[in-house]
């Protein structure tokens, strides 16, 4: 495989390199995602000097309606080469359900609509893989029971490059059905989630392939950032007041932080005076428990939640997503089971909106905050949801009401 | 050559063995310690072995039979 080896001058202006988080030390911008120091996670360092002498809301509005059009930011060298229609999903006014909450302004960051496999995760793969491409990868693989795999499988198809999607031996069929489609190779690991884990770290560093969530790890994060521009820039270029944000491998939630603070940073919006709250599965809260038992490191736990795509028992950035939930004074909240349902129904009832179990998560999370008195009334609030309700139809399939039968005659009717 | 970076957890009464030692000698894998906190009760040690996949799959995999904990360095990698 030939690989790109000097990187590109347009490159070198927007990026200076990766960064190690802990220790400061600096890579060139290619495939690596941990420091050979420290073991720190690596980071895409920006040249924002050159960034803020050309970016603009003008610039960022005149540019095409996808997250591409916040490509100054994002860790690219070229134009898109994929996933050009991610991102840019609809922010919507959540009257209704404000009103069940007793909030005032409520918005749903509605991702369940994300193009092409309806999960956030497109944003991040569409950026992965255009960096793939640019490194000059023609492999792609990730490990993943679901949105993730999804969507680099869709990816890799549009992009015609080989896919390998590592899952669990024990995955229903069901699951697996939403990434073969677009025929990636699926290999299922006959063993436990450890045992997954563990060859997929010994795969990355052996092949040369693209593995998303690892090797391009530093781009891919980079993604959700934009999360936090749309999100600005639809509510006329302003933070809210209160995010809420599920959180897995946490990765989403710190990039949203960092996503405001950076458009601040460059002058776009005037401040951020924000408080960011996380969102966790009861059955999987390794973040959540850290932070309301006031320790600043992660207890890693076996996961037992139906919320399967936000069920992350060691997450690789829970760390971060603490640290930056801290900084902002935000809270974490929890949601059991029957409350992740509830949650999920009642977004669909009063907004008609179907999220997955993380968007029930989300969801129920936000009404205790606001019950509690965590979010006020008079708050601009913004809940990310964040996956698509046709993907996790078993969490539902037993609380929603039967259908009325009737012989076709009016008098039956 | 692969390269594998793994978190050695030891529960109290490992801690003296030396088990990095040991599979340094029964496998060809280099062993390079790059951080530690080892304590009188609990330790851990973050390792790079170095060598043929297959010779540190059978240390990783030796590893596991003598009683510490072994992860990959990378947290969960499944999302
Ligand atoms: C639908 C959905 N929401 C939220 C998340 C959480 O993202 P992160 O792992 O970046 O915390 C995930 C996946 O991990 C997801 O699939
Ligand atoms: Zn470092």
């Amino acid at each position: 495989m030939s690989r790109k080896s000097a990187v590109s001058d347009i490159l070198k202006q927007k990026i200076k390199g990766l960064k190690c988080r802990e220790c400061g030390k600096l890579y060139p911008p290619v495939a690596l995602h941990v420091c050979e120091f420290c073991f720190g996670p690596l980071e895409v360092d920006y040249n924002y000097d050159e960034i803020r002498r050309h970016i603009s809301r003008e610039r960022i509005e005149n540019g095409p309606k996808s997250l591409w059009r916040y490509a100054d930011l994002l860790p690219v060298e070229g134009p898109p080469t994929v996933g050009l229609y991610a991102g840019f999903t609809p922010l919507i006014e959540a009257k209704n359900l404000g009103a069940e909450l007793g909030l005032k302004k409520l918005y749903i960051k509605n991702d369940t609509v994300n193009h092409p496999t309806l999960s956030f995760k497109d944003r991040v793969v569409a950026i992965a893989i255009t960096r793939a491409m640019e490194l000059g990868f023609t492999a792609v693989a990730c490990a993943s029971t679901g949105n993730l795999a999804n969507s680099v499988a869709a990816h890799a198809a549009e992009a015609r490059l080989r896919c390998y999607v590592f899952i669990p031996g024990d995955l229903e069929a069901g699951k697996i059905l939403g990434s073969l489609i677009y025929a990636p190779t699926i290999v299922a690991v006959e063993g436990n989630y450890d045992d997954v884990n563990r060859l997929c770290s010994e795969v990355a560093g052996e092949y040369d392939w693209a593995f998303v969530n690892i090797n391009i790890r530093p781009y891919y994060a980079e993604g959700s950032k934009t999360l936090a521009f749309e999100t600005a820039e639809q509510l006329g270029w302003k933070a809210p007041d209160h995010v809420v944000v599920p959180v897995a491998s946490g990765s989403l939630l710190t990039k949203i932080w960092k996503g405001f603070n950076e458009l601040k940073m460059l002058g776009l919006i005037d401040r951020v005076d924000m408080r960011v709250s996380g969102a966790q599965a009861e059955g999987c809260a390794p973040v959540a428990s850290a932070f309301k038992e006031g320790r600043d490191f992660i207890r890693p736990v076996k996961p037992k939640t139906i919320a399967k795509s936000i069920a992350i028992g060691n997450p690789a950035d829970g760390y971060y997503a603490l640290k930056a939930v801290h900084e902002s004074k935000g809270a974490f909240e929890t949601a059991t089971d029957e409350e992740t349902v509830e949650g999920i129904k009642l977004l669909a009832r009063t907004e008609g909106i179907f999220a997955e179990t993380a968007g029930g998560v989300t969801i129920a999370v936000l009404k205790k905050l606001a019950q509690k008195g965590i979010i006020s009334k008079e708050e601009t609030v913004v809940a990310y949801v964040t996956g698509n309700g046709l993907k996790t139809q078993e969490a539902v399939i037993n609380a929603v009401d039967e259908v009325v039968r009737i012989d076709p005659s009016l008098d039956s009717f | 050559m692969a390269s594998f970076k793994i978190r050695i957890s030891f529960p109290e009464e490992k801690i003296k063995e030396p088990i990095i030692y040991k599979i340094g000698h029964e496998f060809k894998v280099v062993t390079n310690i790059r951080r530690a906190d080892v304590r009188e009760k609990t330790g851990w040690v973050e390792l790079e072995l170095n060598g043929d996949p297959a010779e540190i799959e059978k240390a990783v995999e030796s590893l596991k039979t003598k009683g510490v904990k072994v992860e990959p360095i990378e947290r969960n990698i499944i999302e």
